[in-house]
């Protein structure tokens, strides 16, 4: 499965957070880039959407779906800013 | 709350199928009936989810190839292993319905910030989808800003929307390259975007420019980075990546 991009979960963080989020920033945990969630890494069956940072690779948020329930970690993540 | 729609949440809806009509072999265009539909901005896209009789669930995403006043249409590309686009392109008939949820994404769209950039657009295969909605939005709105299409497909019966691609509007190139095959006496380009190609097609960089690249990961990343050599700053590249099916 090939990555794609934050585009490819604009309607699933939209579930999540109730608003428009592929041009939110998002701070890396580990290597501290910040950039707009379109430009993150994204694997969309992982198993789970798994989000990476573009500059170091490291896992931002994984989201699982249990039923009817998104189970968000999103540990990897200093910040998640909309603009 | 059952049934009260929130502000800002997606909601899915039912989307029936208006018409239907191709634009290749294995892409077809769907104009939808979304009633209530919100509106959408070039560049959007939207969400299909298909349920099976066993309750089984398939969720894909479509970039909207229309512009934001016409009705709403996707354009879907048939991949042979696809769990949803065999349906969409070989099953689905005038008057059928399934449920969409969009429009979605702010990012990928245009008019951007600047909208007096000259636009540069950078499709492969079916990665033009978005910039039919773009470059349909540009004229509606009258918007005089110079456009490039660079277009790479794997042979020109593979061009979607090649009819409304060679008709003539004001301040857009179309500019192709065809990868695979090219029909006997073809002038245009052949092979891969390279950077030399780039460097031809691409607005300088001192114009201030904003390119969107639209197409299979690989060739994402690969004109993108390309971009960035020429001197385009990395906020004015702007990316949308459709995975590494379906390429040019």
């Amino acid at each position: 499965m090939d990555a794609l991009d934050g585009n490819a979960i604009g309607g699933l963080l939209q579930e999540i957070f109730g608003a428009e989020m592929t041009t939110a920033v998002a701070t890396c945990a580990t290597c501290g880039t910040a950039g707009v969630v379109a430009e993150t890494v994204v694997y969309l069956r992982a198993p789970g959407t798994v989000m990476r940072c573009r500059t170091c690779g490291a896992v931002l948020m994984v989201v699982v779906r249990r039923e009817d329930v998104n189970c968000v970690d999103a540990e990897g993540l200093a910040a998640l800013e909309p603009s | 709350m059952a049934g009260t729609a929130v502000r800002g949440r997606l909601t899915w809806q039912v989307a029936t199928v208006g018409s239907v009509s191709d634009e290749t072999a294995s892409v077809r265009t769907l104009e939808l009936d979304v009633p209530g539909w919100a509106g959408h901005q070039a560049g959007q896209h939207l969400d299909v989810r298909l349920t099976a009789d066993d309750g089984y669930v398939a969720e894909r995403s479509y970039s909207i190839a229309s512009a934001p006043d016409e009705p709403v249409m996707i354009t879907v590309e048939r991949l042979a292993d696809g769990e949803v686009s065999p349906y969409l392109t070989e099953e689905v008939r005038p008057g059928d319905d399934f449920e969409i949820r969009g429009p979605i994404g702010g990012y990928f769209v245009w008019p951007w910030q600047d909208p007096d950039s000259p636009l540069l657009l950078l499709a492969g295969g079916s990665g033009v989808v978005p910039f039919r909605s773009i470059l349909r939005h540009r004229a509606k709105i009258g918007s005089t800003v110079p456009a490039r299409l660079l277009y790479s497909a794997r042979s020109l019966p593979d061009v979607i929307y090649h009819a409304e691609l060679a008709t003539p509007r004001d301040d857009v190139e179309v500019i192709y390259t065809l990868t695979r095959q090219q029909p006997a006496g073809w002038t245009g380009h052949s092979g891969r975007v390279t950077d030399a190609l780039l460097g031809e097609v691409a607005w300088p960089p001192g114009q201030h420019p904003i390119a969107y690249v639209c197409g299979p990961t690989a060739f994402v990343e690969s004109v993108a980075a390309g971009l960035v050599g020429l001197g385009y700053p990395p906020d004015r590249v702007k990316t949308e990546r459709y995975g590494g099916v379906g390429g040019p």
